[in-house]
């Protein structure tokens, strides 16, 4: 199923404007995330297209060549998992998983063979008869899958549905769900604050930030090549160079950087990774603090400019707090980036 | 708590207040089973005056239960879909209508049964009708109903869990049978066994409420105390008893199961 | 039907039943109180007439003193009982809380049976010993009826009563004495006041007690009753039974706001 949005937006009752009028278009089969801090308006986009919310008037939705804008979350058809799961206390795992084959009104053998199947599916066979209380995190979070799955809906909706998990489970778990949609064939929606699980389960993220679509591309392209301050910073942490900037020379406090190209007006930013420290590096500064992180360590040095930068150092002999150290940043790895006047 | 002689106080005080509170009751439960009370136990034991307690108010006894059965399907008539509707309408609106609907707990009932008297007394049929007997248990059970099972329904995310359905294709009258029923349980129950806990032993209405054909089975308590001798008053109580007491703890059980769950 | 519409429906019956039958009575009771010779000085007239004046002072007074009393007895038991474990404790927790059961009637019947004329103190003490129908039997029939309840919700605040608070004032060398000042009483001060409302607000309108006992005594119930049935003085009973009803009301809103919780009360 496609799904487009077109100039959606919704304006709460008290003037609260949680989604600018925005535009999505989603493909068939396509994984998308919707990625951003919370309040950015990505759970309230998700919500309107599940039909859990009304947009403002003049936004319209379409599942292929159906307008639902109209129609309520029930006569929809699609499946959502939530934030908390939302399992009904009161039914066993099987019961839950074919509570939507039933609102279908479908036959009994029907209903057993389609709920067996996605057990199966999501290898939850064991547990069908389980009280929902007696399961843990990671099978909740399948049960609300296969949930979602079973009345095999139009698109998929998933609300953070990692976030309720341990960190290490939450990692296993992302790899699983990547698998799992692709196993669905369905168009999904994955709304998350994650930049790390948008960009390992999504084939195109959207960067949403204060109610709009910042940027949307697949991960490598908004990693390598994001076009705003926002993005770069919020997808792979990227540092801006604060410094003076001259033709195509960056200078900071801490020495002189060449720029591939003219920099005039354009803000430049950089991550920790292509921060090297080298010996006959241009810039010199302080090591402020060193944090062992098992594969590198994380350096903090100041003096280079007047926020601390931040490098990733992959060897052994990391420096010592106080030491001083030459850094060295490829002029490949800086990304210039249109002055948005807002220090974001 | 602090030093043996403290605690010595306190047991005694413990003990005083539940001497005071079972000597009465073993009283009066001996006193409907002794043959006759002036002379003590020595005059024999006997059932005779719970069988005269049976020829004299069966019927009374027969209506408390017909009109608590009758008040619990009301409470739950209204007070369901009521606790069902504060509960996912929370606001300043829905406290106002919690509060209001709560009156019948603060206001003393014979204020209200006058206030009943006043506005339905003329209306004869009503008036000298059993149902006059039950709006006013039903007044007074309903604020007990709908925060028995508000309690259990605020605790759990209702919105999201109607959502999960909502989003499976339920439409609100599934998601309210499917979803909304079977997990207020615990305090649908609670509700139930205090709602028929209270309006068989609800005098302060029903003694203002009650025509001489109609008489409930406190009302017919109060009248044995006035008219008959101690020893058919006292086996009326033991009958009282036997019927409030197994009530009550069952009501305490649901109630504290309930609260549980509502944590 | 759209969600909005059917959660306004569930409320639909509430909203006819408690118009019909609760705000439109009340209603009428207010107005009715106005009807009288008085007009509306009716409510100074309960001021002023020394038979209303009277009662109302009897009526606080004999509340008063339950309340207190209540409190009294039922902190200390509820204290001990919730912070010690042994046999025959659970025992002692239900005869306790068996008589919140008891409509005002029985426990009417049961001051009857241990101070009335054929009651047990009469029995077993030398002389005439009658104390069910004074305002002694009144007081302990309201004592019966409130035990129970203060009993309850000071053991609730008990339980949730952290213990970590005290054993720090214990670190800090603060002796039992100082424990139970300093934390213990503070700590339950909420629930304290809160029980005592609603032993206060019951005692004020319980009429069951007082139609069993009362006979020759008058407090308020018993005034709004006979003002009713005997003297047909409408508009006074109506009167009195508003003050009553907004009394009561305003303190088990107090009640509530500090406890949070009511327990459920019985006839």
């Amino acid at each position: 199923m496609t799904l487009r949005l077109t100039n959606t937006a919704k304006t709460y009752p008290d003037g609260t404007r949680a989604l600018l009028p925005t535009g999505l278009t989603v493909d068939t089969g396509e994984v998308v995330s919707l990625l951003g801090p919370s309040g950015c308006g990505k759970t309230t986009l998700l919500r309107i297209i599940a039909g859990l919310e009304t947009p403002d008037a003049g936004g319209e939705i379409w599942f292929d060549e159906d307008n639902v804008t109209a129609l309520p979350v029930e006569r929809r058809n699609v499946g959502m998992v939530f934030q908390s799961y939302a399992l009904f206390p009161n039914m066993s795992v099987r019961a839950n998983i074919g509570y939507g084959l039933k609102m279908q009104r479908l036959p009994k053998p029907e209903i057993d063979a389609r709920v067996h199947e996605v057990l199966d599916m999501c290898q939850l066979g064991d547990f069908s008869h389980r009280d929902i209380a007696a399961l843990s995190g990671g099978q909740r979070q399948r049960v609300a899958l296969a949930r979602a799955i079973a009345p095999r809906p139009r698109v998929l909706l998933l609300d953070e549905p990692l976030s309720a998990l341990d960190a290490a489970l939450r990692e296993t778990l992302r790899d699983e769900l990547a698998i799992l949609l692709r196993k669905f064939e369905i168009t999904a929606i994955f709304v998350t604050h994650d930049q790390d699980e948008a960009m390992a389960i999504a084939d195109r993220v959207a960067v949403m930030s204060q109610g709009r679509v910042a940027q949307s591309g697949t991960p490598e392209e908004l990693y390598r090549n994001p076009q705003s301050a926002f993005v770069a910073g919020f997808v792979g942490n990227a540092m801006q160079l604060k410094g003076q900037i001259d033709g195509s020379a960056l200078m900071l406090p801490g020495g002189v950087l060449p720029l591939q190209q003219d920099g005039t007006g354009q803000d430049v930013f950089v991550r920790a990774e292509d921060v090297l420290v080298d010996p006959t590096g241009p810039l010199s500064g302080q090591v402020e603090s060193v944090t062992f992180l098992g594969t590198h360590y994380r350096v903090s040095i100041r003096g280079i400019m007047t926020d601390v930068l931040t490098s990733i150092f992959p060897g052994q002999n990391a420096p010592k707090p106080g030491d001083t150290v030459q850094i060295s940043i490829k002029p490949e790895a800086l990304m210039l980036l249109q002055q948005t006047g807002s220090a974001e | 708590m602090f030093n043996s002689k403290a605690k010595m106080l306190q047991l005694t005080v413990t003990l005083t207040a539940c001497a005071f509170l079972l000597i009465p009751t073993i009283l009066s439960v001996m006193a409907g089973v002794t043959a006759n009370y002036f002379q003590g136990i020595s005059s024999g034991l006997t059932f005779k005056w719970v069988y005269k307690v049976w020829e004299l108010y069966a019927d009374s006894i027969f209506l408390s239960l017909w009109i608590a059965i009758a008040c619990l399907f009301v409470t739950l008539i209204i007070g369901l879909p009521a606790a069902y509707g504060l509960a996912r309408h929370p606001g300043w609106l829905s406290r106002l209508l919690e509060e209001f609907i709560s009156l019948p707990l603060a206001v003393p009932g014979l204020a209200l049964a006058l206030a009943l008297l006043q506005l339905y007394g003329s209306m004869k049929g009503f008036r000298v009708s059993w149902t006059f007997i039950l709006v006013g248990h039903v007044l007074y059970t309903l604020p007990f109903m709908v925060r028995s099972i508000l309690a259990v329904l605020a605790a759990m995310d209702l919105k999201t869990l109607e959502e999960g359905a909502a989003s499976l294709g339920a439409s609100p009258w599934q998601r309210f049978r499917d979803i909304v029923v079977p997990n207020a349980m615990p305090g649908i129950l609670a509700g139930a066994l205090t709602v028929v806990t209270l309006s068989i032993g609800e005098f302060n209405l029903t003694w203002m409420l009650h025509t001489p054909y109609l008489k409930t089975l406190p009302v017919g308590l109060a009248d044995s105390y006035a008219s008959m001798r101690l020893e058919i008053a006292s086996a009326y109580t033991l009958v009282f008893f036997v019927l409030i007491v197994p009530l009550l703890m069952a009501m305490q059980w649901a109630s504290a199961r309930a609260q549980r769950i509502a944590q | 039907m759209n969600n909005r519409n059917f959660v306004l429906a569930c409320l639909t019956p509430l909203l006819i039943f408690s118009l019909a039958f609760l705000a439109l009575p009340l209603v009428r009771l207010f107005l009715a109180s106005g009807e009288g010779d008085a007009g509306w000085a009716i409510y100074l007239d309960i001021l002023r007439k020394p038979r209303y004046l009277n009662t109302l002072v009897l009526t606080v007074l004999v509340s008063l003193a339950t309340t207190f009393a209540a409190l009294a007895i039922s902190t200390t038991a509820g204290m001990f009982l919730s912070r010690n474990r042994f046999r025959g404790r659970g025992l002692l927790l239900s005869i306790m809380t068996l008589p919140l059961a008891f409509p005002g009637v029985v426990i009417g019947f049961l001051i009857i049976l241990l101070g009335g004329r054929q009651g047990l103190i009469n029995q077993i003490t030398p002389g005439h010993v009658v104390f069910a129908y004074s305002v002694i039997g009144l007081f302990l029939g309201y004592l019966y009826f409130s035990i129970p309840r203060v009993l309850l919700t000071v053991m609730a605040a008990a339980e949730k009563l952290d213990p970590a608070l005290e054993e720090a004032a214990r670190t800090l060398g603060a002796s039992p004495y100082r424990v139970v000042v300093d934390v213990i009483m503070p700590g339950l001060m909420p629930s304290l006041i809160a029980a005592g409302a609603i032993a206060f607000a019951t005692a004020m309108g319980a009429f069951g007690t007082a139609f069993t006992l009362a006979t020759n005594i008058d407090v308020l119930p018993m005034v709004i009753y006979t003002e009713f049935t005997l003297s047909a003085n409408i508009a006074m009973a109506s009167a009195l039974s508003i003050v009553l009803g907004i009394v009561t009301w305003i303190l088990l809103l107090i009640a509530r706001s500090l406890s949070g919780t009511t327990v459920a009360a019985g006839g």
